[in-house]
């Protein structure tokens, strides 16, 4: 196995260009368990952690673009304001030591459908900025997600950053799991209200083979909110939104849960994550 | 390949190191610190937190060469010649250890907390804080008593 140390992001991108093979290690909180395990040996590892590019987030015309190398710990205290969808998830991530050192960049590089930033970048409508030696691609979230732990990167490519709108209404995240910390997502839902464009934005967490959005879902709320007057949305209404969350799942029987647990809990968080957010729009 | 860590203050270099292996394993088995555990080696116990610049993770999961040139400080690191760290005394007056085996682990965990929490954190803080530290012994409450004990001593010395 060869460790390559590229120290600028050019020098990554050239090593990437010629070792196509290698896997890039960031926070290391899903490669290394891999190695220890001794589930696969990488020919390579890449080693981001000293390109310094990746370390930063910055901001302009309302889009946050977050470097691959900032931890969820940081995504927290730093962008929490923000961005509260994709804080709210990070703050489930692990435990605080696997906080400060996974990325967002790294759970979309394993792109496991169970990964917590996943439903919060949909539902903002998030961009990843994918580049390689041949130049920089920005992929529209849903495009991201191509299968079971994969994603649309082609082979020379690294994820500089991820892009994320800063946010325009009340955000949630809700994720069920058997205790508060350390755990994977039996499922997880994450809601965004955009009321500028009276649109509203969904992800579905570990219950599809990809994180995946609710757009019926999505459709249905948008013209059923009563953006002007603020009034709450009828309880009819609310079931239906969480009926038409369910239908756009595909979860199946696991060792977290079953399918029927899922489908029930999927309709659950979207409710809730509703009435959070109405309350918050209603100022309450 | 080599390794160049400054581990508790000291430049410490790792030779023969294999690319997959952990920091754990290079604190625990070539520079001869066996204070950070392994247990899980899969980032679910924290028995194995360490410092690294400055922040708390579980060296299991940093490979080695992610090290390099960086500063580790381990549970051995704390203590000050043969005066425990004011968190490890309350460890050891709160009956705090039994086997010992999460003990590194939480002590770096601890004190990671209590340096950044002005006063007494909340118990709910705490419990947030030592989520990714189990221990199989204690039942906790006396971990919960040790760092009460060591942050309101910090706090009105
Ligand atoms: C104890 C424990 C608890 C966990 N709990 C959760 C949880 O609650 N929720 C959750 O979602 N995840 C959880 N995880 C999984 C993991 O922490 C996350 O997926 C995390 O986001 C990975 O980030 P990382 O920087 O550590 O990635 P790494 O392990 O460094 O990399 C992960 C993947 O992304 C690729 N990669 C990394 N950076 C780049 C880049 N810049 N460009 C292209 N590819 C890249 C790597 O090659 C690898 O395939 C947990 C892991 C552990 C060990
Ligand atoms: S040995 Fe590292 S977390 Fe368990
Ligand atoms: S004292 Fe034995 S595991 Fe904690």
């Amino acid at each position: 196995m060869d460790f390559l140390r590229p120290v600028t992001w050019a020098d990554a991108l050239a090593a990437k260009a010629e070792h196509p093979a290698a896997t890039p290690i960031q926070g290391g909180t899903d490669v290394m368990v891999e190695i220890n395990l001794d589930k696969g040996r990488p020919s390579a590892l890449l080693d981001l952690n000293p390109v310094a590019e990746l370390q930063d987030w910055d901001e302009s015309d309302g889009w946050f673009r977050i470097g691959a190398g900032v931890s969820y710990t940081r995504v927290i205290t730093e962008l929490g304001a923000w961005l509260p969808g994709l804080a709210q998830a990070s703050r489930t991530v692990g435990s605080p030591q696997i906080r400060n050192r996974g990325t967002v960049a790294g759970n979309l590089g394993a792109a496991s459908p169970a990964g917590d930033s996943h439903p919060p970048l949909l539902a903002s409508g998030a961009m990843v900025e994918a580049e390689s030696v041949r130049g920089t691609r920005l992929i529209p979230i849903g495009e991201f997600y191509t299968g079971v732990k994969r994603n649309a990167l082609a082979p020379d490519e690294l994820i500089r950053a991820v892009r994320v709108p800063r946010a325009d209404g009340p955000q949630y995240f809700s994720k069920i799991g058997t205790r508060n910390a350390m755990v994977i997502a039996v499922c997880s839902f994450g809601l965004a209200l955009h009321p500028g464009r009276r649109e509203v934005g969904t992800g579905i967490g570990s219950a599809a083979p990809t994180p995946r959005r609710a757009p019926e879902a999505e459709r249905f709320l948008a013209g059923e909110l009563d953006w002007e007057g603020r009034t709450a949305p009828s309880p009819e209404a609310v079931r239906r939104f969480g009926e038409l969350v369910v239908q756009a799942a595909s979860p199946i029987d696991d060792v977290r849960g079953t399918r029927d647990y899922r489908l029930h809990a999927l309709a659950v968080m979207a409710r809730r994550t509703l009435g959070w957010a109405w309350a918050e729009y209603k100022g309450e | 390949m080599r390794v160049n860590v400054t581990v508790n203050g000291e430049k410490l270099t790792a030779g023969d190191v294999w690319p997959g292996e952990s920091l754990l394993y290079v604190l625990r088995e070539r520079l001869g610190l066996p204070g950070a555990k392994n247990a899980c080696e899969q980032g679910e116990c924290g028995s194995c937190t360490v410092y690294l610049d400055g922040t708390p993770v579980c060296a299991c999961l940093v490979a080695a060469g992610q090290a390099e040139g960086r500063e580790v400080v381990t549970v051995e690191g704390l203590a000050d010649g043969d005066r425990l760290d004011p968190v490890q005394r309350a460890f050891v007056e709160c009956g705090a250890v039994q086997c010992g085996f999460c003990t590194p682990g939480l002590i770096v965990q601890a004190h990671a907390l209590i340096a950044a929490t002005p006063g007494v954190p909340a118990d709910a803080e705490i419990r947030e804080a030592l989520a990714g530290n189990l221990c199989r012994c204690t039942g906790y409450e006396k971990i919960l008593d040790a760092v009460r004990l060591a942050a309101a001593r910090k706090a009105a010395p």
